[in-house]
């Protein structure tokens, strides 16, 4: 359903306002969601200033010293550090990124920081992604076959292995998703463009044998047509992925095995 | 899928704070001209019937077409119908496997902008 506001209970007031840091040259002035279930209270946006000559350079650092030297009780996920695991998913500066590979040097101004957009908030930065991920698993994000199973491995030339580059490398942070406006207005019916180009990276395995159903349990005006080709997805992408162009290629074989 | 707003918890901020990109923005301005020709279409066969109904209600909404203000309408329709056109035919390409770039799909969207308002100043520059 589209609704271009918020509902009620999500929408955000002023916050905090932390105080600055006692003798710091260069200061930075972050401003974050924070929303905490036992309160009873709408969400609102803390202002915190950090010292940047005493911090590491990525938002995430700024999270982490925020968390471990003035307010203790903000909530983000994070692990590997390293752009990976995509745990730290969020929307830094008006986009959709990992806090630990966003530099805050490419921040102009104050630095921003927002859940996922458009999803149940758990906690201060965490969503709750547990319709992304049961998409995920909707897709059959696994290999199928039916021939006998090879005495030693599935073997996949250099060329068709090739196919899978651009694809594999989705760690699943959900920027994508959670970027484009037909996943906000439909996430109950549409795949959404991180599912989607999972699905592709089975669709075009040469390993797998499920090709067919894979794109018939695909044909469907939801599910995989909701796509209008805004490419918010791969311009928000942190890992330089098109899911977009998977999308598309997607529709194009549906269109190609009716010939 | 699993219901997960079942604790009534709060909705994330969305339009509000996502920053608008060309890419997002012509999206939905291929929508809203598409919409605004229709509407457009309605002005048109309006005058058509008023052309058909007698000669002094064909000079009325004669002239309300071609007022300043009737001109204003059709001329930002002509530009909508030009961009529209343009971004159609990214979109043809797109549905045939082509330019999905960023870089690649910048560029497309930036001759369509262009191509539109050329196509239209030229159209309004042959039918004055």
């Amino acid at each position: 359903m589209v609704e271009f506001t918020l509902p009620k209970n999500s929408r955000v007031t002023v916050g905090k306002t932390w105080p600055k840091p006692e003798g710091a040259r260069n200061i930075r002035k972050i401003r974050i969601y924070r929303y905490d279930p036992d309160s009873g209270e709408n969400p609102r946006v803390d202002t915190y200033f950090i010292d940047t000559d005493d911090c590491g350079p990525m938002v995430l650092d700024a999270l982490l010293k925020i968390k471990n030297e003035i307010d203790p009780t903000l909530t983000f996920r994070r692990s590997c550090r390293e752009g990976i695991c995509g745990s730290c998913a969020m929307n830094i500066d008006g986009i959709n990124t990992l806090a630990c590979i966003y530099g805050m040097d490419e921040i102009k101004g104050d630095i921003k920081i927002y859940p996922l957009p458009h999803m149940p908030v758990v906690k201060d930065l965490v969503p709750d992604l547990t319709n992304f991920y049961a998409q995920h698993a909707s897709i059959m994000p696994w290999l199928e076959t039916k021939t006998a199973r090879p005495e030693k491995e599935w073997r996949q030339s250099i060329e068709d292995r090739k196919k899978l580059d651009g694809l594999y490398e989705c760690v699943m942070c959900a920027s994508c998703s959670t970027s484009c406006p037909s996943y906000w207005w439909n996430s109950d019916r549409y795949l959404g463009p991180a599912a989607l180009l999972h699905a592709y990276r089975w669709i075009i395995d040469s390993r797998d044998e499920a090709t067919g159903e894979r794109l018939d349990e695909l044909e469907d005006p939801f599910k995989l047509y909701r796509c209008h080709t805004i490419m918010n997805c791969t311009r928000t992408c942190p890992k330089g992925l098109n899911p977009a162009k998977a999308i598309g290629e997607i529709k194009k074989m549906l269109v190609e095995r009716q010939a | 899928m699993a219901d997960s707003n079942s604790t009534n918890r709060p909705l994330s901020p969305h339009l509000q704070i996502y920053r608008p990109q060309m890419n997002s923005i012509m999206s939905i301005l291929h929508r809203i001209t598409g919409i605004g020709m229709g509407l457009t279409a309605i002005l048109l066969v309006w005058w058509f019937i008023a052309a058909a109904t007698s000669p002094a209600y064909f000079a009325f909404v004669d002239g309300l077409l071609t007022s300043w203000l009737g001109k204003l309408v059709l001329g930002v329709s002509l530009l909508a119908f030009w961009y529209h056109f343009f971004n159609g035919v990214r979109h043809l390409r797109w549905d045939s496997g082509h330019g999905f770039g960023i870089t690649a799909s910048r560029k497309s969207g930036i001759r369509a902008l262009i191509l539109a308002v050329v196509l239209t100043a030229l159209t309004i520059y042959l039918t004055m």
